[in-house]
């Protein structure tokens, strides 16, 4: 798909009068830069999706762990690049997505905004509109979801609140693809002639326009560029963080105890300056909406009375989840293995026979450690995949806020947000979308904690080593001890949790304020985009990590001379072999630990290799049944379960993180974690004389 | 309309409530006032089950909010005159 159009044909958009662009006094614009502006649950992304389509680049906001999305479209001759704001209820900074929000405006300055509003809460969502509207940018508004407006029997006349706003006002109904063209045209309109943008704009009520004026006269001259004045001082009495941090920097001591006296004396003002916005709002829509006289008992009241129930809603989440293990397990699992065996099994015999007169050197390094790589990569896929969409198809339809309602209390323990809950469960297939999926979690904080702790959800192939090693020492107690180990890890999980909430993350209440929007129909493009975003975004970025590292271990466990016994893994195995004495483990043991890096199963295949048996059957269990004591194997198995994970889960920590520091935290932590266990469950039993 | 100011969380399911003070640091009451609980503004509390988390709807918006957070919204109950 090439950018040079609106990839959906219904919204080919082709001005009748194209000659307008050489008429005179008209200026030619090459391209042109438009912020999409919104709350949460307006349809927002919608929107970008249809305005883009696949010319999205999605990244991080500079040094944040915020996604960014942008995107182009063209319109006659003109490029419009779409950069896509993070979802904010404010442009008052309490959260990074504010901050980054209103400091694009500011700084940036594109040269039109859309903000979004949704049809259905239009007063709340106008209350956006209203900070907009106190900088300077051109606005043009895209009223959203008319068609559920028009289901809760509220009717907006478009063109009177046009005239009351002073500004474009675009009615549409981004599902259904309408109103999409008016929206470009709108934009262009107000784009080529900025000058006759002249909107109302919220005023400051009486009370506190002495006050303002007289903050704005301390901090005259001392607001650094490009923030206006007038604005400063607004957000300094409503109490805004960043912009309280940026003055107390800038002016004199004496001046800013000027100004905290008057904002001491003032704390509630933003009560005074939100209720000011929604009357002006009040205001300003009165004569466009109708309501219904009565309430309307709606399909979201009558889902809810079960779906954020306590008990019901723990049954609906419950059966939800087991619907989407039920798929993966008969869907992708399946899927998985018929890709491994005709893709990355038939694609290294291939190279074996294709090179057979080749050194064996290289075809050791192309068949297991280029396509072994790689095709892990490529297996992950189907997992990856129906996990994607069913986090995507969740949050669509609205219900990701209602497992969050009723799971919140239970993930509060963990100093976590209820919405770190449905990633973290899906950490259970496998902890790549358990991270991936932290971007549905608000808040800076509240995310990176859901990523860090996510590797200690047990993953299946982890769960896969149990199985194998459980019964080969425990016998008929397998299954005992593979769910405590899976306790163990879940246990430690609310530990760390707790730990990092507390002692590296400030510990700060996470305040449990969450919108619960209306239920609606899913939308099959806004989905489909975002499983294919998130499947190329693995592919790529943690894709070329995987497949370095990979390499890189092949090379390790073959190096000097071929055989892994004499290879330069062994040497690590041996060196951590002080180490492994406290639990009781031989450096065959640490190696095939080392080598779980690349994948958990590999655990097996090592422990196969090392002890000449192969990886089938009962030799090893016999081998292995006779090397290690109940105990040491007890250490080894908490001590998997709690290792670093794979590096497909290291590289995409790194990219969700945007840091390598946090990263490097992260195995750092599970390092020391995973050893401190292994070596207190080996002491603990000599202690007690079990198992030694 | 009843003058006595109970904390939110005091709403059964059903009630309605009118906000007239929010008790808490600013940020608290710069995200609520943001979401439109605002002084003045009705509350509908939709979900209250005497325990954990509650729903309530305030400008057409559904707001789920943990106890903690709903007994620092102080509401004067509007009765039902009927």
């Amino acid at each position: 798909m090439t950018n040079d159009q609106i990839p959906n044909p219904k919204s080919q958009i082709r001005n009748p009068k194209s000659e307008a662009r050489t008429e005179p006094g008209r200026s030619v614009r090459n391209q042109i830069t438009v912020a999409l502006a919104g709350q949460p649950n307006v349809g927002k992304s919608t929107v970008f999706n249809l305005l883009t389509g696949l010319s999205q680049h999605v990244g991080n906001w500079p040094g944040k762990t915020i996604e960014q999305k942008t995107g182009t479209y063209h319109y006659n001759d003109t490029t419009v690049q779409i950069v896509d704001l993070p979802g904010t209820y404010s442009l008052t900074a309490n959260s990074l997505e504010e901050q980054i929000a209103r400091d694009y405006i500011i700084k940036e300055k594109p040269d039109v905004v859309v903000a979004i509003v949704n049809a259905a809460a239009l007063e709340r969502s106008l209350y956006l509109l209203a900070e907009l509207l106190e900088l300077s940018v051109p606005v043009v508004l895209g009223l959203n979801m008319t068609d559920v407006a028009e289901q809760q029997r509220m009717y907006i006349e478009p063109h009177v609140l046009e005239a009351a706003l002073c500004l474009p006002v675009v009615p549409m109904v981004a599902s259904k693809n309408q109103g999409m063209r008016e929206l470009v045209e709108a934009v262009d309109r107000l784009a080529s002639d900025p000058d006759s943008y002249d909107p109302r704009r919220p005023g400051i009520r009486e009370d506190h326009q002495a006050v303002l004026a007289h903050l704005q006269k301390i901090i005259a001259e001392q607001v650094p560029e490009p923030y206006p004045e007038n604005w400063v001082a607004l957000k300094l009495l409503e109490g805004d963080r960043e912009i309280t941090r940026i003055m107390q920097e800038r002016l004199s001591p004496e001046k800013w105890e000027q100004v905290h006296s008057i904002l001491m004396k003032h704390e509630d003002a933003i009560l005074a300056v939100a209720g000011a916005r929604y009357e002006w709002i009040g205001r300003m829509v009165r004569a466009a909406l109708v309501r219904p006289t009565f309430g309307q008992v709606t399909l979201t009241d009558r889902v809810d009375r079960y779906a954020t129930h306590p008990f019901w809603g723990l049954l609906v989440l419950v059966g939800i989840l087991g619907l989407v293990f039920w798929l993966t397990y008969t869907v992708g699992a399946p899927l998985q293995e018929l890709l491994d065996t005709y893709l990355v099994q038939a694609g290294a015999e291939w190279v074996r026979s294709a090179l057979s007169g080749a050194p064996v050197w290289l075809v050791g390094l192309l068949a297991d450690g280029v396509i072994g790589g790689a095709g892990m990569v490529v297996t992950f896929l189907p997992i990856l995949i129906i996990f994607f969409a069913t986090l995507g198809l969740l949050e669509d339809v609205g219900y990701m806020a209602r497992a969050a309602y009723v799971m919140d209390r239970f993930m509060h323990l963990m100093g976590l947000h209820g919405k770190s809950f449905l990633p973290l469960f899906l950490g259970f297939g496998c902890n790549v979308p358990a991270v991936m999926g932290a971007r549905v979690v608000e808040g800076q904080q509240a995310r990176l904690l859901t990523i860090l702790v996510a590797p200690l959800v047990p993953c299946t192939a982890r769960m896969a080593v149990v199985a194998v090693l459980a019964p080969i020492f425990f016998g008929r107690h397998a299954a005992l001890v593979s769910w405590g180990l899976i306790g163990l890890s879940l246990v430690m999980l609310a530990i760390v949790g707790i730990a990092l909430h507390e002692l590296v993350l400030g510990g700060e209440h996470v305040a449990f304020i969450m919108e619960l929007p209306l239920y609606h129909l899913p939308n099959a493009r806004t989905i489909g985009l975002s499983v294919w975003q998130r499947s190329v975004a693995f592919l790529k970025k943690a894709g070329s990590i995987i497949l370095i590292v990979s390499v890189v271990v092949w090379a390790l466990s073959v190096l000097p001379g071929g055989e892994i016994e004499s290879s330069y893994l062994a040497g690590m195995g041996r060196l951590l072999t002080p180490l492994g004495a406290l639990m009781g483990l031989g450096w065959r043991m640490m190696v095939a630990l080392l080598t779980s890096f690349v994948a958990k199963e590999n655990t097996i295949a090592t422990l196969g290799v090392l002890y000449g048996t192969g990886e089938e059957g009962a030799r090893l269990a016999d081998t292995l049944s006779g090397v290690l004591t109940p105990a040491a194997a007890l250490a080894f198995l908490a001590m998997q379960m709690l290792f670093i994970p794979c590096v497909a889960v290291v590289a995409t920590i790194r990219q969700e993180t945007g840091s390598w520091k946090w990263t490097a935290f992260n195995i750092v932590l599970l390092l020391v974690l995973s050893f401190s266990v292994g070596i207190a469950i080996y002491q603990g039993a000599a202690l007690v004389g079990w198992g030694v | 309309m009843n003058e006595e100011r109970i904390p939110l969380s005091a709403l059964a399911s059903g009630e309605v409530g009118v906000v007239c003070q929010l008790a808490g640091g600013r940020g608290f009451m710069s995200r609520l006032a943001t979401l439109g609980f605002t002084p003045g503004v009705e509350a509908n509390m939709v979900q209250n089950f005497g325990r954990g988390p509650l729903i309530v709807l305030v400008r057409d918006t559904r707001v789920a909010l943990g106890r903690g957070e709903a007994m620092k919204v102080l509401v004067r109950r509007v009765t039902n005159d009927q």
